[in-house]
């Protein structure tokens, strides 16, 4: 250790920063926070008044409807095995909770995604942002999360949204970024205004691309149910979270089990989402 | 049609595109006359296009040639200012495009010139007749109105019937043509292709030549073609620009570059032409010695006799081609008392003065006598014999006139 240099007090000031965010900010947080509550509370109450069974069915249609038969079946016995383990409740709030990051990341990371894509500084400044967002460890952000928004589901939405939009705005921009030079070229060539450029050719062909950033956006908010849990989100992380602090290892395993039924039919449907465009789209 | 009364559409001074980032100073070596790999050297700038200048009248097709690298793809651009020049001005219709904001410039490219892309660029999610309308779409025209141009502008490139297909669904043939139709449907003055043919294999290619012709005989839009085949500017240019590392060495007709070629990069560049896709029949015929009808058989053998040929034309006194005789005929005639009609062969073997020597080869090999060249009105222009062809065809200059207007030269000649 070099002594001869002072210590410098980063975290001191880190400290003294959220504090005055806190303080500062206090009502914009607590805004935010009945938004996100609200949000999250109004889509479990929405999907708890269908009974199991038909929320199953109508899951199982829409899986069938965009996917293929296979990905249906699966879906209505994979949502079946939930409810028979005892899962239905938490699941429907993890449903929310994933949903609702989710929702955040498109609305927030598309624009933004748009944005980097057509200014050069902008990127410039976005990318290191995301490469802190995607490999800041979650705990180090949960923390002030609670401060902010106290204890409950919207820390865990907002440490999901923090790890889970980065793929949506990256996706973007390279879905904008390789569009064809010489498409561009022909739509330049015929006068078209930036906007034209933009709406009706960049990002038609930047779909697919953007389509699998909001699916891996979908998996990285799936994947941090049980961090969000600790934070006290409701849902099949709790579970999780339960059963392993208190060495239930086949709680645990039951709960794990239905995240990942939960992971695998997102995934499937959203995957097959963007593939299923009209063709042309490859 | 003197090039004094040709209107100008298109006029490009001095217009010049440096990459790279030392573009003043490398632009001050070069108006001092420095050369590209020089300028290189000193600057690391990068010539793309040095000080190019040209007109091209309204209604032509002007060819703009070299190899890749030569700086007409970049010349191209920079005429409707895909890429901006260095400096330099270009102007259509006398408004300088380069000094333009970037609303009047979008006018421009709307109305007034549209471009065809190598690579097609056509928009893989769009429909065919969506991909058409593109142009007249984002002028923000009424649905009805850009349909019906759309669906005009397939029709002309014979793709009815594919409105509602996908681009992956065409061959590149096809796909191109829907290229061509969508830069029709804005009905601009002038079309830039850029290499539009070259990514289409040869049989293809000469179709879509063809019917670029025919299309420019039918629309006469100002074409500006760029292309990196010769044998493809002889045959569609006008007028040629031969390019060679961001110069522009000549520029002439597809005749006054084959017969003067202004400095050896140009006649390295020809030596290797199909001289029998280029020359005519006019450029390589004779006078034809012929003899008018109501002269009689006498005459004709007479004539025959002193040139030392066993057959001669026989014409009216407009010098229409009406047949040729030959001498055992014009004997019979002579002896019998009839007239030179009554022995005609009026099946001769006749050409209009622009036929390629490529389609001569089997007239030329199965007629009996030399194959007659007529005006537009059967008159008898001259004839053409083989010795001619095959001189011609070898490059001997000898045998090839650069005007269609006759001299009087060899008649000693049976076939």
């Amino acid at each position: 250790m070099n002594k001869w240099l002072p210590r410098i007090p980063l975290a001191d000031w880190i400290d003294s920063f959220v504090d005055w965010l806190t303080s500062t900010f206090g009502g914009l947080f607590d805004g935010v926070s009945s938004g996100v509550e609200n949000s999250v509370d109004g889509m479990v109450n929405v999907l708890g008044l269908f009974p199991p069974i038909v929320l199953t069915i109508i899951i199982g249609l829409l899986a069938l409807w965009l996917t293929k038969k296979s990905i249906a079946v699966f879906t209505f016995i994979g949502f079946l095995i939930i409810d028979y383990l005892g899962y239905w409740d938490a699941m429907l709030n993890t449903l929310a909770l994933v949903l609702t990051s989710v929702i955040i990341s498109i609305v927030v990371g598309i624009p933004l995604g748009i944005w980097s894509s057509q200014k050069q500084m902008v990127r410039k400044i976005v990318t290191p942002i995301l490469d802190f967002m995607q490999t800041m460890p979650a705990f180090v952000y949960l923390l002030p999360a609670i401060f902010f928004f106290n204890i409950g589901v919207v820390p865990g939405v907002v440490a999901s949204v923090i790890f889970a939009m980065p793929p949506t705005i990256r996706l973007t921009i390279l879905g904008i970024q390789q569009v064809p030079a010489d498409i561009i070229e022909a739509t330049e060539s015929f006068g078209s205004t930036t906007a034209q450029r933009l709406m009706k050719v960049q990002l038609p062909l930047a779909m697919p691309t953007i389509m699998a950033g909001i699916n891996q956006s979908i998996m990285l908010a799936l994947s941090m149910v049980v961090i969000a849990s600790m934070v006290g989100a409701p849902g099949l992380g709790e579970e999780v979270y339960r059963a392993v602090t208190q060495l239930k290892i086949g709680v645990g395993v039951e709960a794990g089990i239905a995240i990942v039924i939960v992971a695998i039919v997102l995934d499937r449907i959203t995957q097959n989402a963007g593939k299923r465009k009209k063709r042309g789209n490859v | 049609m003197t090039e004094e009364n040709k209107k100008i559409k298109l006029k490009v001074s001095n217009v010049t595109k440096i990459f790279g980032k030392h573009t003043k100073k490398a632009s001050q070596l070069l108006s001092n006359g420095k050369s590209k790999q020089e300028i290189l050297k000193l600057t690391g700038a990068t010539i793309g296009v040095n000080q190019a200048n040209f007109e091209v009248y309204d209604g032509e097709i002007f060819v703009i040639m070299g190899l890749s690298g030569s700086g007409k793809s970049t010349l191209v651009r920079m005429l409707n200012r895909l890429i901006e020049p260095t400096y330099g001005e270009v102007l259509i219709d006398n408004e300088n495009i380069i000094s333009m904001s970037k609303e009047q410039l979008r006018n421009v490219r709307r109305k007034k010139i549209s471009m065809v892309f190598q690579k097609f660029a056509l928009l893989p999610h769009r429909t065919i007749l969506q991909n058409t309308e593109y142009g007249l779409e984002i002028q923000g025209i009424a649905k009805q109105t850009r349909h019906e141009k759309a669906l005009q502008s397939l029709k002309l490139v014979g793709l009815e019937g594919y409105e509602d297909q996908y681009p992956d669904q065409l061959s590149g043939g096809m796909q191109q043509r829907v290229g061509l139709a969508r830069a029709l449907a804005n009905n601009p003055d002038i079309l830039l292709m850029d290499e539009a043919f070259s990514a289409l294999d040869p049989l293809i290619r000469k179709d879509m030549q063809d019917e670029l012709l025919e299309l420019h005989d039918s629309m006469g839009k100002t074409i500006i073609f760029i292309t990196h085949d010769l044998d493809e500017a002889l045959r569609i240019g006008d007028r040629i620009a031969l390019m060679k590392d961001g110069n522009i060495v000549q520029i002439g007709t597809p005749e006054e570059i084959l017969m003067n070629p202004s400095n050896e990069y140009v006649e390295r560049f020809i030596e290797d032409v199909d001289f029998s896709k280029v020359l005519t029949a006019g450029h390589i015929m004779k006078r034809a010695e012929t003899v008018q009808v109501e002269k009689g058989p006498r005459v004709a053998l007479t004539l025959m006799k002193n040139l030392g040929i066993s057959s001669i034309y026989v014409v009216d006194k407009q010098n229409r081609l009406l047949g040729a005789v030959t001498a055992q005929n014009a004997k019979d005639a002579a002896e019998n008392g009839v007239s030179l009609l009554d022995v005609l062969e009026g099946e001769v073997t006749s050409v209009p003065s622009e036929t390629l020597l490529t389609d001569l080869f089997e007239m030329v090999s199965t007629a009996s006598i030399p194959v007659a060249v007529v005006d537009d009105r059967n008159r008898m222009r001259g004839i053409v014999i083989r010795g001619a062809l095959i001189g011609a065809l070898a490059g001997n200059d000898s045998y090839i006139h650069q005007s269609e207007i006759m001299e009087p030269s060899v008649l000693k000649e049976v076939n």
